[in-house]
């Protein structure tokens, strides 16, 4: 991971000019962050041995609750927090249906990002919403010295997650759940309860995902973070989490979407057009997906 | 191998008349049985024969249509699993149910994470589990390896440890020698020796009986959802074992309802 990200950054140093320079880092950090924010959620939930579709659709939503609130008049402080806590109470509807009918985790995400999605298409009538307070606005576009609130967001929430993920009971449960659920189960815990936490983590980060998202373009746009599920899930796995389950990696998710806005950015730099941006991205999962798959498998 | 002294010999499960049936087929039909610590005691018997149903009821994954288990002198219906494991009865099942991507202090202390605040306390596990599986003598390379990367009996040695680790007085093993090799089985064997010694009961569920000769203090054959005959290892030969598993002459099963059934 560390040595593909060093190799990415020469080859496009070696190529343009432009691309070794703090102005353009600074523009790649300030991307990626967002990215990071979302793929430190989806570690828990794949290392716990499922997926999370909704994640976008989850940002748009609170995006659009937000915005509804605060055109209402509520304090954009507390509208913040709503809004964050919402999205931790979708990510529990989906641990609680999963749970409940002990369906697969693919599907029941599949289901509740088009009810989410059609949630916030209905609450918007399909038109974006605009203009925020700018203490709200700050969160996408202030700046704290030479670096943005999101890179700061996405920091804090990669270095509680690692926190979480590797010192706690929660995360080695987490990981218990990807590695045999059974097993946990007859050790006396019950992982339902976790894999309900797990996707609520999920919820939460979505959440503030979206929040940074609205607050950047001071719109709520109902069909904003479109495609932020792949983004994150192809991030978890170029990380180096097992898409199987059982094991995690913060650190490997934060230098994988460092490695993920490079390469985004580096094609634009070299002026490849956007939309081979989305087939690299199809690429990059699917080839992480098999190398991974085939390192666990090495294993066993 | 030195047997132990009488006295280091204590009761500690009496089983009395346990009946048991799942539908029409009547697996356990009046099971007596006295389980002791520092013994292993061997339940040998055909597929189907009531050994596993048995097992399952002392450790509280079924309930018994009739009678009841006395321990310490306390007499008991039924045991949840919860129960059965704070008395000391732990089971370690063929397949183990160890996580294998995880590391042996990981699976040792799973669902008993020993905490400082809210975080993890890992050195104080690490150094429990290392005089853990010093005392039973195990060896592994590290206690960072993760569990699938060990030999079968050293994984079956980890869930023993674990059955120790959750309080255990009685280890109940399901077959452990079963996927084992020949060097690996005598790993396990060593261990069962090692547990009798101190102290520990072990009853062991085996279908070789080279095994059970080996570490046996006393053999409990299971035919039909009775004990057909229970006695001294010191007392009886291989091929007598065999005849009393595989039917006596005149008892063979008469009718429908003395099929039997294994592993529900």
């Amino acid at each position: 991971m560390g040595i593909l990200l060093v190799v990415t950054v020469g080859y496009l140093s070696l190529k343009s000019p432009y691309f070794f320079s703090w102005s353009n880092f600074h523009s790649i950090l300030d991307h990626s962050s967002l990215n990071a924010i979302i793929a430190v959620g989806m570690t828990f939930v794949i290392s716990g041995g499922g997926i999370d579709l909704s994640v976008g659709a989850i940002a748009a939503l609170c995006g659009v609750i937000m915005a509804v609130l605060m055109h209402g008049n509520w304090g954009w402080q507390i509208v913040a927090l709503l809004g964050i806590a919402a999205g931790f109470g979708f990510g529990v509807i989906n641990g609680l249906v999963i749970t409940t009918f002990r369906v697969n985790p693919f599907i029941v995400t599949l289901g509740t990002m088009s009810v989410m999605r059609g949630m916030a298409l209905i609450i918007t009538g399909g038109i974006p919403i605009y203009n925020f307070p700018q203490g709200f606005l700050w969160w996408g576009s202030g700046h704290i010295g030479p670096i943005n609130p999101p890179m700061l967001v996405a920091c804090c929430i990669a270095c509680l997650g690692a926190i979480l993920l590797n010192t706690t009971r929660f995360g080695r449960y987490t990981l218990a759940l990807g590695g045999s659920e059974e097993s946990l189960r007859r050790s006396g815990v019950n992982p339902s309860v976790y894999k309900v936490l797990v996707y609520g983590c999920c919820g939460l980060t979505a959440a503030i995902g979206g929040l940074i998202v609205t607050a950047r373009l001071n719109t709520a746009e109902p069909l904003a973070a479109t495609m932020f599920e792949l983004e994150a899930i192809a991030t978890v796995v170029l990380g180096g989490t097992t898409m199987s389950g059982g094991n995690g990696t913060i650190l490997g998710t934060v230098l994988a979407s460092l490695l993920l806005g490079i390469l985004r950015n580096g094609l634009v730099i070299l002026g490849i057009p956007s939309y081979y941006q989305q087939l690299l991205l199809g690429t990059i999962i699917l080839v992480a997906v098999i190398l991974s798959e085939w390192k666990a498998s090495g294993r066993r | 191998m030195t047997e132990p002294k009488g006295a280091d010999r204590k009761r500690f499960i009496e089983v009395r008349n346990l009946h048991k049936a799942f539908g029409h087929i009547q697996a356990l039909r009046g099971v007596d049985l006295e389980i002791r610590t520092a013994e292993v005691l061997a339940i040998v018997g055909d597929n189907g024969a009531g050994k596993s149903t048995l097992i399952k009821i002392l450790s509280g994954v079924l309930k018994p249509d009739k009678g009841s288990l006395l321990i310490d002198s306390i007499a008991h219906e039924y045991l949840t699993p919860n129960q059965a494991i704070r008395m000391g009865i732990s089971t370690v099942y063929q397949d183990l149910a160890l996580i294998e991507g995880m590391g042996i202090a990981e699976n040792l202390f799973l669902g008993r994470e020993e905490t400082w605040g809210p975080f993890l306390a890992k050195r104080r596990m690490q150094e429990i589990s290392r005089k853990l599986l010093d005392r039973l003598q195990v060896n592994v390379p590290s206690l960072h390896v993760p569990v699938g990367m060990l030999s079968g009996g050293q994984r079956q040695s980890v869930a023993v440890a674990r059955a120790i680790h959750q309080g255990g007085r009685l280890i109940i093993l399901d077959e452990p020698t079963a996927a084992l090799g020949v060097r690996e089985t005598a790993r396990v064997l060593d261990l069962i020796d090692l547990l009798r010694k101190q102290g520990y009961g072990v009853v062991l569920i085996s279908h070789n009986l080279h095994h059970v000769f080996t570490v046996a203090d006393r053999i409990a054959v299971m035919r039909h959802g009775r004990v057909a005959g229970l006695m001294n290892r010191a007392d009886i030969r291989p091929d007598e074992i065999v005849q009393m598993i595989t039917a006596m002459p005149g008892q063979e099963p008469s009718s429908k309802d003395d099929l039997v059934m294994d592993s529900i």
